[in-house]
């Protein structure tokens, strides 16, 4: 209730109607379905195609992880039913080693492209950039309206990569040359690896029309008084997570090219001196596979930002909204996100250490890999500092957010020890990799995207989804994400390589198989929850609780000034004017005061 | 007369208007030609790692050294590349000649340049066309490399596989060049932004056309230089 009349007086400029500033204004224009649901060029339903192609793949790239997991589990039993569901590719109830190979590589791919690259920012930047910066729509929503077909495409060749005769690729989501770059490595090399090919080029084509818009949105459409310094910190890191795309998916897309190249007409820039079995001496000379690897990772590291940034700001926007308490040190929120955004370019190597790297260079790749802990410590202590005495609403967002920052802490530690190149000579590709980026990346992201997800869905969809499922989804989420991943740690200290179909004949690893059984099991567990996630969220769309208020949280934000149901065009008549910051929560005895509220004579202004 | 809305607001960075006084295409542009110095970074970068890696190198002199009509045993060095290249930088100042047209809204001259631009592009690329095709025909293509390295020894194929792949990415550029002048050339005739009171449009597409001259010189004194 009170919610409503302070919302209502920080809207009340907006209600002269009149004077349109924009071609494509807030009347709302005949729309056909097909210019409404599919070929639509309105920001947030492109946000929700991107979602809902996203929680595709999520609940694909998941169903992957499950059937490889029942491979690592029982590596001796056979399951009937697995050869009825995937045919050849378990024979006898078997999954085959090629199968394995193949789930790992494009459960690899789609998790980090499809789902936490697309879903993720795709997602939420379309979402929230024009709501949040007072903009009616992207810069160019054409543009944007391409930018998920070429995705829509992307995902529909790599769909079909799983059907044909030999296998989608089975080499490593890196897909290091030569399994990448030899048709006769194995069966997954040939047509799947082509078809995976492709699908990347077209992601990368999507991401940069997504990535210019995002950022040309951000840096020219800002309403009336949204100064950079006011934007909240959603928009920062949707900015940073831009600028990283834009920079570095070109360079991925070279090298795929000179992949290409490579398998098709004859080159050799990845290869050297190789031998196939069976085949005998391949006359390619002179190439390098290390340099696919520098193309790579100059692009995989940055990568792993591009997927986090995004969870960073919207778990600082909604820790800073259920505390009630303005965000603890937003410049230095914003710095550290700089940081790390510049950092991220730097480090790539510290993926190579053993690749053949010099060791001398090496070192300097330990330097400024470890520096990145020192921006991502300052997030951390400002997400806790925030939370510090706040008077805390544990919604199924916050929830997700406190999960995201004990996910990043766990995670971000073991992310020291695999800094130092030294230690890195025993952990490099053992199971402790595994364990760390699930944690400090997949995890993270997820839970980052759960948390928006369950934030914004009253903004998406005029409804609440429903808290009793979502609190059953979070913690039984929660708690099997580290029973899965945390004891990977023992198994890679003990020198566990990741990748291998079958541990039964080291005798090393055999104290491991009643824990391998129990990961999977949890494992198992956690992906049935998802469904029920899945059936919360398009159950909800119908039937879920109508959304009464215009400002369900309370927040300050401008999104919450639309429409309950906002239509094209976002707010009705003129876009409202920024008066402050976007976190003045608690502030002069008020429970929070909206962005588009004047500043009041005598109060002090935080930015 | 007072003019009180001189009262410059300088604050070009507090919401409601571009801080850098840009439309967004403008804005656009940039961060893409940004974008695509990666790209070309990154393949010159490979062809640098990979060339400084290996034992020897070809000697551009010997492999660039004919031009369209020459005998066999003609030795002109780099001649032939030096006037493709004052082409495409002939192109860039006729295509600043247009976007100052533009800007002053003179549609004949707008016209004009946009026509000696397309002419130079498209003359550029029937250069590239005849080099490719007579190094093809001396044995050269991806894969295949018929040039010993500069000390007499056998050369890798890396030297033609990165020759036509970068020249080959660039002249993929530089025909995209092309097209977009030609539909500039297009919608200037027809009136399109006359209608809308200025010729932006042009200004980008000149944008674009100088950073492919730019890369060009890169390319060049990548491979025919060093």
């Amino acid at each position: 209730m009170s919610n409503e009349q302070i919302v209502h007086t920080g809207t009340s400029h907006g209600t002269i109607h009149g004077a349109d500033d924009h071609g494509h204004g807030a009347h709302h224009h005949h729309e056909t379905f097909i210019t409404k649901y599919i070929f639509s060029q309105d920001h947030k339903m492109i946000a929700k195609q991107f979602l809902i192609t996203g929680m595709t793949w999520a609940v694909l790239g998941g169903l992957m992880s499950v059937l490889f997991r029942i491979q690592l589990a029982y590596p001796d039993q056979n399951f009937p039913i697995l050869e009825t569901l995937l045919g050849h590719w378990a024979k006898g109830g078997h999954i085959t080693a090629e199968a394995y190979y193949a789930l790992v590589t494009i459960h690899g791919t789609v998790m980090v492209f499809f789902v936490l690259t697309a879903g993720l920012s795709g997602t939420f930047s379309n979402f929230l950039i024009p709501l949040q910066v007072g903009a009616r729509d992207m810069a160019s929503p054409f543009m944007n309206m391409l930018s998920y077909w070429f995705f829509f495409t992307s995902a529909l060749i790599m769909l079909s990569s799983l059907f044909v005769e030999t296998g989608p690729f089975s080499g490593g989501w890196t897909a290091y040359p030569p399994l990448s770059a030899l048709g006769s490595a194995s069966p997954g090399s040939k047509t799947g690896m082509d078809l995976w090919l492709i699908s990347m080029a077209l992601f990368v084509v999507s991401q940069l029309l997504g990535g210019l818009n995002y950022i040309a949105t951000i840096l020219n459409m800002r309403t009336k008084g949204m100064s950079m310094t006011r934007l909240p910190l959603t928009i920062w890191a949707f900015f940073f997570t831009a600028v990283l795309g834009v920079l570095s998916f070109p360079v991925l897309l070279s090298g795929f090219i000179l992949l290409i190249f490579d398998r098709n007409f004859g080159t050799s820039f990845y290869l050297s001196d190789i031998f196939v079995n069976g085949i005998g001496a391949l006359p390619n000379e002179g190439g390098s596979p290390i340099l696919y690897q520098h193309l790579f990772w100059f692009l995989g590291h940055p990568e792993v930002y591009i997927i986090i940034l995004p969870g960073m700001g919207m778990v600082s926007e909604i820790l800073s909204t259920n505390s009630r308490k303005p965000i603890f040190g937003y410049m230095a929120m914003i710095g550290s996100l700089f940081a790390i955004a510049i950092l991220s370019f730097l480090v790539w190597a510290h993926h190579m250490f053993v690749s053949g790297l010099n060791p001398f260079l090496g070192s300097f790749f330990v330097l400024l890999t470890l520096l990145i802990a020192v921006p991502s410590a300052i997030k951390v202590f400002n997400w806790l500092t925030t939370l510090w005495r706040g008077n805390i609403r544990f919604t199924p967002a916050m929830l997700y957010s406190i999960g995201f920052v004990s996910m990043f802490i766990s995670g971000g530690l073991t992310g020291i020890w695999l800094g130092n190149s030294a230690l890195d000579i025993h952990l490099h590709d053992t199971y402790f990799i595994i364990a760390h980026f699930h944690l400090v990346m997949g995890v993270a992201g997820i839970f980052g995207m759960y948390a928006g997800i369950y934030h914004w869905y009253p903004k998406m969809f005029g409804r609440y989804m429903n808290n009793t499922l979502a609190y059953i989804h979070f913690w039984v989420t929660f708690a099997g994400a580290y029973l899965i991943f945390w004891p990977m740690h023992y198994e890679g200290l003990a020198g566990m390589p990741r990748r291998y179909y079958d541990y039964t004949n080291w005798e090393s690893f055999k104290m491991f198989a009643g824990l391998n059984v129990f990961i999977s099991i949890v494992a198992i567990i956690v992906f049935a929850v998802q469904l029920l996630f899945l059936f919360n969220f398009f159950y909800s769309m119908y039937k879920g609780r109508k959304v009464a208020s215009q400002n369900p949280w309370g927040s300050t934000t401008l999104e919450w000034t639309t429409p309950i149901n906002p239509g094209h065009g976002n707010w009705v008549g003129e876009i409202p004017e920024v008066h402050r910051w976007a976190y003045d929560y608690g502030k002069d005895g008020k429970d929070f005061i909206a962005q588009t509220t004047p500043v009041g004579a005598g109060e002090t202004v935080n930015h | 007369m007072e003019t009180t809305t001189v009262g410059v607001d300088t604050k070009w960075w507090n919401g409601g208007k571009s801080p850098f006084n840009v439309e967004y295409g403008k804005l656009m542009m940039w961060y893409f030609l940004m974008s695509d110095s990666f790209t070309f970074g990154a393949f010159l970068i490979a062809y640098g790692t990979v060339r400084f890696s290996s034992n020897g190198w070809p000697n551009p002199n010997e492999v660039f050294k004919s031009y369209p009509g020459a005998g066999e045993a003609t030795n002109a060095p780099l001649v032939f590349v030096s006037i493709m290249t004052f082409i495409l930088i002939v192109s860039s100042v006729t295509m600043v000649l247009a976007v100052h047209a533009g800007h002053e809204r003179n549609k004949k001259k707008v016209v004009t340049y946009l026509i000696w631009t397309i002419l130079g592009g498209l003359a550029f690329l029937s250069c590239q066309a005849w080099e490719w095709n007579h190094l093809h025909h001396e044995g050269a293509w991806w894969g295949r490399n018929p040039f010993a390295n500069s000390d007499g020894t056998g050369s890798s194929t890396n030297f033609t596989n990165f020759f036509f792949t970068i020249t080959g990415f660039h002249g993929f550029h530089v025909l995209s060049g092309v097209v977009i002048n030609i539909v500039m050339l297009i919608m200037t005739l027809l009136d399109t932004f006359e209608k809308k009171g200025h010729y932006l449009m042009i200004e980008k597409a000149g944008l674009y056309w100088h950073f492919v001259d730019l890369v060009w010189v890169f390319v060049f004194t990548c491979f025919y230089l060093l």
